[in-house]
């Protein structure tokens, strides 16, 4: 059996759970109104879909998971891997996200990059990049019926 | 003949095995998932496309806000049960347990309607990058989804004879991490657009 007996009774859980569900609705209406009124506001949408995320998973982790009642190794470890990820995002980050580098380039993308954009100038609807392993080519009539 | 001894607490990490065992696991699936997730964001950061072609506005947000108002409740269930077995009530902590069970049930019903719906309207996994790390993404989850079920329902059987009642926080508590990373899953597949 746990050897963290918290004292909480059920009451607060359903508690908790009010919240999460309170913060949901907030992370779903900021996104939404965002699109509805076309704000195009970059700080709203993060904020409250991304912000909101971030204090649902800690309300789990600390009030369902208990994970401030767990040994601070645990803690640590967990804490770890996420350093971990962000390593990998780093490490992975400049190959995928830029188009060239100090001895590197993409033709193949910058190319499609121009394609699209001159075909978007001339109001050409265009469903996916060939160098960006999309594969609008092959499915153009399901791509366009999805959209 | 002897019995084999089987170590059932840990005294130098001050933590019981199966704690130990299940945040081990979660350790190594943060790394699973974060590998998955920081893939799709740098994806998505780089490929304006996705945005100008609104990939991520095909995907239905009532769905994925109505999973997630699921899988959060069906959280509070597991939470609930871990106290019931506190209390010794293993009865009640079982009934809880297949409770959070027909939650994952539901989620997984409409993730096949939704899928259904999604292949149907041909957008497959091949169709564009976004596509491929939805499929993906929302698999692995699935698939964690189905596991916790599974081993759930095994747990509630002994729940319900008062045995074995330490198991019901254990898979409570990787129930909350697939909880968790769906929290993630539902602003990066459906809202964020």
């Amino acid at each position: 059996m746990s050897d963290h007996a918290d004292g909480h009774g059920d009451q607060h859980y359903i508690k908790i759970w009010g919240w999460l569900l309170l913060l949901l609705a907030i992370s779903f209406v900021g996104p939404e109104l965002n699109t509805r009124l076309e704000l195009d506001s970059r700080a709203l949408v993060l904020l409250t879909a991304f912000g909101i995320a971030i204090v649902k998973a800690y309300m789990v982790a600390v009030h369902f998971m208990h994970i401030n009642l767990t040994p601070r190794f645990v803690i640590y470890t967990v804490s770890t891997t996420l350093v971990f990820m962000l390593l990998f995002f780093a490490g992975a980050a400049p190959d995928v996200m830029k188009e060239r580098g100090t001895n590197w380039i993409k033709p193949a993308w910058i190319e499609a990059e121009a394609d699209y954009a001159a075909k978007k100038a001339a109001g050409i609807k265009v469903s996916g990049l060939p160098g960006h392993g999309d594969h609008a080519d092959d499915h153009g009539e399901a791509a366009d019926d999805a959209h | 003949m002897s019995a084999r001894p089987i170590a059932t607490t840990r005294s130098a990490a001050g933590i019981t095995t199966p704690r130990l065992a299940v945040w081990w696991v979660i350790a190594s699936e943060i790394v699973i998932f974060g590998g998955v997730l920081g893939s799709y964001i740098m994806h998505r950061l780089a490929h304006g496309i996705w945005e100008a072609e609104g990939y991520a506005a095909s995907t239905n947000p009532y769905i994925g806000l109505f999973n997630t108002l699921v899988l959060l409740t069906s959280s509070l269930a597991a939470v609930l049960a871990h106290q019931a077995a506190e209390r010794g009530d293993g009865k009640r902590a079982a009934n809880l347990l297949y409770a959070t069970c027909g939650g994952g049930a539901i989620f997984l019903a409409v993730k096949a309607f939704e899928w259904t719906t999604e292949i149907s309207h041909g957008m497959t996994i091949t169709l564009n990058t976004f596509w491929s790390f939805y499929y993906t993404a929302a698999g692995i989850h699935a698939a964690h989804v189905i596991a916790g079920c599974i081993i759930m329902l095994f747990v509630a059987q002994t729940a319900k004879r008062n045995q074995e009642l330490h198991r019901v926080e254990i898979i409570g508590v990787y129930w909350h991490f697939v909880d968790i990373v769906w929290i993630f899953l539902f602003p990066l597949l459906y809202i964020a657009k």
